[in-house]
C-alpha cells in the first residue's frame, strides 16, 4: 500500500486493523456461490466446491481426475456386482465422534431424502442395490449389475455424520430407507449441521457475501496451510480481478481472458493454469425437418455425413485458440483431452476448406445452404465470440451461417426443445473419463439406461449404444478402456457432436503462493500453499 | 388524514395485485428454470422428478393460483435455487441494500445542498460554474464504468479502501450492519460515492434552481432590508423554501435507489438486494424475482406515502386528500 495522506493512510490501517494474523488466513474470491451448504441439495459446481473442505467422499479425484484413496483407504471388485471399501481408521468428524461404515449408510439414505432439492445426487446412488457392514470400517457395496462406475461415482457426494443427524439406527434399504426424520437444508446453512471429516470447519456463512471456515486440528490428513479460510463471492469478472489487485483477495477463479495478459505482466501476481474437462462443441441436429437451415427446399442437409463431415473440416481450431481463446484453450479432436481415462491418442480432426468445399459438391450442395447457428453468450469462455468465428469458417464453405447468440438460461431452454440446427455448447465430464460424454450427448436416449440426457441431436446409432452398454458393464478398467477409445473413434466420425477445444481454467493468485491447477476447476483451499 | 391514509393503501393494495399478475406472465415467459438448475449429468427420471418438486409441471394459471393462495399467507413460495422462502432471502438481504442507499443519499444531501445553494447564489462565479458542469457529469457517466473508474483509482492504484464486498459488521437490533464497524465503513464508501454521484447532481440542480428562484421573491427580499444577516436569510427563509422540491423528489428517489442499486451492487460485489436479484434472473429463480418486486412495489408504495406526509409538515398549505372538501 502507498500512502500518500496522512488522514487517508490512517482511515487504511484502520480498515486493516480488525485480523490479527494475516499470514495464516486465506481469501478466495470465487466466481460463483454455492445455492446452499447442505452437501446433498444442489448438484453443482459450487457446492461441490464448497463440500470438499467440510464434508468428504470415500473416494476422491487428484488434480488430474484420477481416483485416489479419502475416507477409504483401499477398494476392489470381490465379484462382478460386489466392491470392498476398507474405511480409514482413527477419522474423527468435527464433534469429536468416529466415522464408521454406519455414516456412510446414513449418507446413501438421506440424499434420496432431501426436500426441494433443485437437482439431487441420486443419480449417483441409484447404481447401489445393498450395503453390507461386516464391521465399522468395512463396506460390501452391492450393486444390481456390473458397474465400473461405482468409485467414480461415491466421489461426487461428500458424507455426513449419523450421529450428529440422528440416524445412528438408520439401514439401507434399495426402495427406501426408514427415519423419523431427515436433516433439513436450513441446518446445514446456518452452521448446526456443518459437522464432516474434513480439513476445515465451518465457522460463519452469511449468504451473499463470506463463508469462513477455520482448520480442523484433529484432520487425520496432512494440515492445510491455513488457519482461517474465506470464500467471496464476486461473480462480476471486472471486479473479481479488480479485488485481486487491490489486494482484498489473495485468489481468484476464472479471471476473464481479455485480463490474463495484464495479470502476467502485473509483479505481484501469478497464475497457474491447467486444461479442464471440458470441451466446447457443436452438436449438428439430424431432424427430418431443420428448425434453423433453409435454402435445402425443408430437406435436412445435415443427415448426409458428407455435409457434417465438410462442417468439421471447415473450422480451423488452432485459429479460435489463438485468436479468440487467446491462448487459454486447447484445439480438440474429441471430447477430453489426452491424459484422461478413455481417450484415444489415434482420434485425430483435420482442417481443409478445399476439401469441405468438395464434399458440399459431391452431396447435392455446391451452392452451400442457410444456417443460423444457436450459441449462449455467458456459459462459456467467449462462447459467442467463438460461435461468430465459426460461422465465418462455415461461410467460407459456402454455407452461409448466422449467429443467434442469447443469455444462457434463453439458450438452454430454446435448445432443449430441439429449435437449432446446429448449437455450440461444453461438456464438462465430472466423471473424469469417457463414458460420460459419449452417454449424455451423442448415445441414443434411453431413458432407463441414462443415455443421451443432452442428445438434442435425434442422432441415433444403435451400434455404439451397443459398445456402450458393453463398456459400461465390464470391470475390469484396461478392458473398459479400450471399448470406450473404440465408442469415441465411431462418435467422432460420425461428426455430430464436432469437437471445438477444451477449456483451460485459469486460477490468479498473490505471489507467493501456488496451487496445483485442477481438470476439475475446483478451487480447494486445502491444496493452496505459501510457496517455499 | 385517516381517510387519506385509508385510501391510499386501498389504492397500493390494487397496484400490488396488478404488479403480481404482471409479474408472474412475465417471468413465465422467460426460459424454462429446470434447464439452468439440473446437472447436466441428471437422467430423465431425476429430471422429471425435479420438474415435479419445483410444481413446474402444472399449466401457468394453476402455477398462478398456488401462488396467490400462498401469498395471501404471508408466502412468497420457496427459492427454487436456495430452497429457503423467497421473502426470507429478500428481506435478509434488505439491511446490506437500505445501508448502502441511505448512505448514498446522506451523500447527496449533506453535498447536495450546500453546492447547490452556492451555485444559486453566485450563479456566475467559478465555482458556481465548476459545480455545475460537475453535475452534469454526474449524471451522463454510467454507474458501471464510474464504479470501476473508482476502484482502479482507490483500491487498486492507491490501495485505500477496499475494492469491494461489505467488510465486517455489527448488530443493532439483531440486524448486522457494517457502518459501526471502521471495516465496514471503509468498505460502504466507494458503493455509496459510487450510488450518490447521479442523486447528488440531482440535488444541487433542484437545489440551485430553487434558490435562484426563491432568492427574488418579496419576503427575502423583506428579509434582507430589515437587516437580518444573511447566514440567517440563507439557512431559514431560502433554504426552508427550496426543501419542498427536494423533499419530494428525494423520496421517490430513495425508492428509486434502493430498487436499481443492482448495478453498484454487482461491481462492489454488495450483498444486497440488488445483486440477489441479477442472480436470481440468471438462474431463473423465479419465486425470488417476484419476491423482490413485489418488496420493492410495497417500498415505493410506503415511500410515497411517507412523503406526502412529510409535504404537508414542510408547507401547511397542502392538504392532504381533501377531507374538507
Amino acid at each position: 500500500m502507498k500512502h500518500t495522506l496522512p488522514a487517508v493512510a490512517a482511515l487504511a490501517l484502520l480498515a486493516a486493523a480488525p485480523t490479527p494474523s494475516q499470514a495464516a488466513t486465506l481469501t478466495v474470491g470465487t466466481s460463483a456461490e454455492p445455492s446452499a451448504l447442505d452437501p446433498h441439495y444442489h448438484n453443482l459446481g459450487p457446492n461441490t466446491r464448497a463440500r470438499k473442505h467440510v464434508f468428504e467422499s470415500l473416494v476422491s479425484m487428484d488434480a488430474k481426475m484420477r481416483l485416489q484413496p479419502e475416507l477409504a483407504e483401499s477398494w476392489r471388485a470381490v465379484d462382478e456386482t460386489t466392491w470392498e471399501f476398507k474405511l480409514r481408521k482413527g477419522v474423527k468428524f468435527h464433534d469429536g465422534t468416529e466415522f464408521t461404515a454406519q455414516d456412510f449408510v446414513y449418507t446413501v439414505c438421506r440424499i434420496p431424502n432431501v426436500a426441494n432439492s433443485p437437482s439431487s445426487f441420486t443419480v449417483y446412488t441409484k447404481g447401489i442395490a445393498g450395503i453390507e457392514a461386516p464391521d465399522p470400517h468395512t463396506l460390501l457395496i452391492k450393486t444390481g449389475k456390473p458397474y465400473p462406475l461405482l468409485p467414480v461415482e461415491l466421489s461426487t457426494f461428500g458424507i455426513i455424520s449419523a450421529k450428529a443427524a440422528g440416524g445412528e439406527a438408520v439401514t439401507f434399504d434399495k426402495a427406501g430407507c426408514k427415519a423419523e426424520s431427515w436433516p433439513t437444508t436450513q441446518a446445514f446453512n446456518d452452521g448446526s449441521l456443518m459437522i464432516g471429516t474434513g480439513p476445515f470447519k465451518h465457522k460463519s456463512y452469511t449468504k451473499g457475501d463470506r463463508q469462513i471456515l477455520e482448520r480442523n486440528p484433529d484432520y487425520w490428513g496432512p494440515q492445510p496451510a491455513w488457519d482461517t479460510v474465506v470464500f467471496r463471492p464476486i461473480t462480476s469478472d471486472g471486479p473479481r480481478v479488480a479485488a485481486l489487485l487491490a489486494g482484498d483477495v489473495d485468489m481468484i477463479e476464472s479471471p476473464p481472458v481479455q485480463d490474463i495478459e495484464r495479470l502476467k505482466s502485473a509483479p505481484n501476481v501469478s497464475l497457474a493454469q491447467a486444461q479442464s474437462n471440458r470441451v466446447i462443441y457443436l452438436a449438428l441436429g439430424v431432424q427430418d425437418t431443420p428448425p434453423t437451415i433453409t435454402g435445402t427446399e425443408g430437406k435436412n442437409p445435415l443427415k448426409d455425413p458428407k455435409v457434417r463431415k465438410a462442417l468439421s473440416l471447415a473450422v480451423d481450431r488452432d485459429a479460435i485458440v489463438k485468436r479468440i481463446m487467446m491462448g487459454v484453450a486447447e484445439p480438440a479432436n474429441q471430447y477430453l483431452p489426452a491424459g484422461f481415462y478413455g481417450n484415444n491418442p489415434e482420434v485425430t480432426v483435420a482442417t481443409d476448406a478445399n476439401k469441405a468445399k468438395q464434399l458440399l459438391a459431391e452431396a447435392g450442395y455446391p451452392k452451400g445452404f442457410q444456417l443460423t447457428l444457436g450459441t449462449p453468450n455467458d456459459r462459456y469462455i467467449n462462447d459467442d465470440k467463438v460461435a461468430q468465428a465459426v460461422a465465418q469458417m462455415f461461410t467460407r464453405i459456402g454455407v452461409q451461417t448466422q449467429v443467434d447468440a442469447t443469455t444462457a438460461n434463453v439458450f438452454f431452454s430454446k435448445r432443449n426443445k430441439q429449435e437449432y440446427s446446429v448449437f455450440l455448447a461444453g461438456w464438462g465430464a465430472d466423471s473424469g473419463e469417457m463414458s460420460s460424454p459419449l452417454k449424455a450427448l451423442i448415445a441414443t436416449p434411453i431413458k432407463e439406461k441414462g443415455y443421451g440426457t443432452t442428445n438434442y441431436t435425434s442422432y441415433s446409432d444403435p451400434e455404439l449404444d451397443g459398445m456402450l452398454d458393453t463398456a459400461l458393464a465390464t470391470v475390469d478398467d484396461a478392458k473398459r478402456e479400450k471399448l470406450l477409445q473404440a465408442a469415441v473413434k465411431r462418435a467422432v466420425d460420425a461428426d455430430i457432436i464436432i469437437p471445438l477445444h477444451y477449456e483451460v481454467t485459469v486460477w490468479a493468485m498473490k505471489k507467493g503462493l501456488s496451487y496445483e491447477p485442477r481438470a476439475d476447476q475446483y478451487t480447494l483451499a486445502q491444496k493452496v500453499t505459501p510457496a517455499k | 388524514m385517516l381517510v387519506f391514509i385509508l385510501r391510499r393503501l386501498a389504492q397500493s393494495a390494487v397496484v400490488v395485485v396488478a404488479m403480481s399478475v404482471l409479474v408472474f406472465a412475465g417471468i413465465f415467459a422467460i426460459g424454462n428454470p429446470i434447464d439452468v438448475l439440473i446437472s447436466p449429468e441428471a437422467d430423465a427420471f431425476e429430471r422429471a422428478a425435479a420438474i415435479a418438486r419445483l410444481g413446474l409441471d402444472k399449466p401457468m394459471h394453476e402455477q398462478f393460483l398456488r401462488f396467490v393462495d400462498s401469498a395471501l399467507g404471508g408466502d412468497l413460495g420457496t427459492s427454487f435455487v436456495h430452497g429457503v422462502p423467497a421473502l426470507g432471502l429478500v428481506l435478509q438481504r434488505f439491511p446490506a441494500t437500505l445501508e448502502l442507499a441511505l448512505c448514498a443519499m446522506l451523500v447527496a444531501v449533506v453535498l447536495g445542498i450546500p453546492l447547490g445553494l452556492w451555485a444559486g447564489l453566485k450563479p456566475d462565479s467559478l465555482a458556481g460554474r465548476v459545480i455545475m458542469t460537475g453535475s452534469i457529469l454526474g449524471f451522463s457517466l454510467p454507474t458501471f464504468w464510474v464504479g470501476m473508474m473508482l476502484i482502479m483509482a482507490f483500491a487498486v492504484t492507491l490501495g485505500w479502501l477496499p475494492a469491494g464486498g461489505r467488510g465486517e459488521t455489527a448488530s443493532l437490533f439483531g440486524v448486522q450492519w457494517s457502518f459501526l464497524t471502521a471495516d465496514g465503513l471503509a468498505h460502504l464508501i466507494l458503493p455509496a460515492v459510487n450510488l450518490a454521484l447521479f442523486k447528488l447532481s440531482l440535488v444541487i440542480r433542484l437545489a440551485r434552481a430553487g434558490t435562484r428562484e426563491v432568492a427574488l421573491q418579496d419576503y427575502v427580499k423583506f428579509a434582507r432590508a430589515k437587516g437580518l444577516a444573511p447566514a440567517r436569510v440563507v439557512g431559514v427563509h431560502i433554504l426552508k423554501n427550496i426543501m419542498i422540491p427536494v423533499v419530494t423528489v428525494l423520496g421517490l428517489e430513495l425508492g428509486s435507489v434502493i430498487a436499481f442499486s443492482v448495478v453498484t451492487e454487482s461491481v462492489f460485489a454488495w450483498p444486497g438486494m440488488g445483486k440477489l436479484l441479477i442472480d436470481s434472473i440468471l438462474q431463473l429463480d423465479r419465486p425470488v424475482v417476484i419476491a423482490y418486486l413485489l418488496v420493492t412495489v410495497l417500498l415505493f408504495v410506503v415511500i410515497n406515502l411517507i412523503v406526502d406526509l412529510v409535504y404537508s409538515l414542510l408547507d401547511p398549505r397542502i392538504r392532504l386528500g381533501g377531507g374538507r372538501a
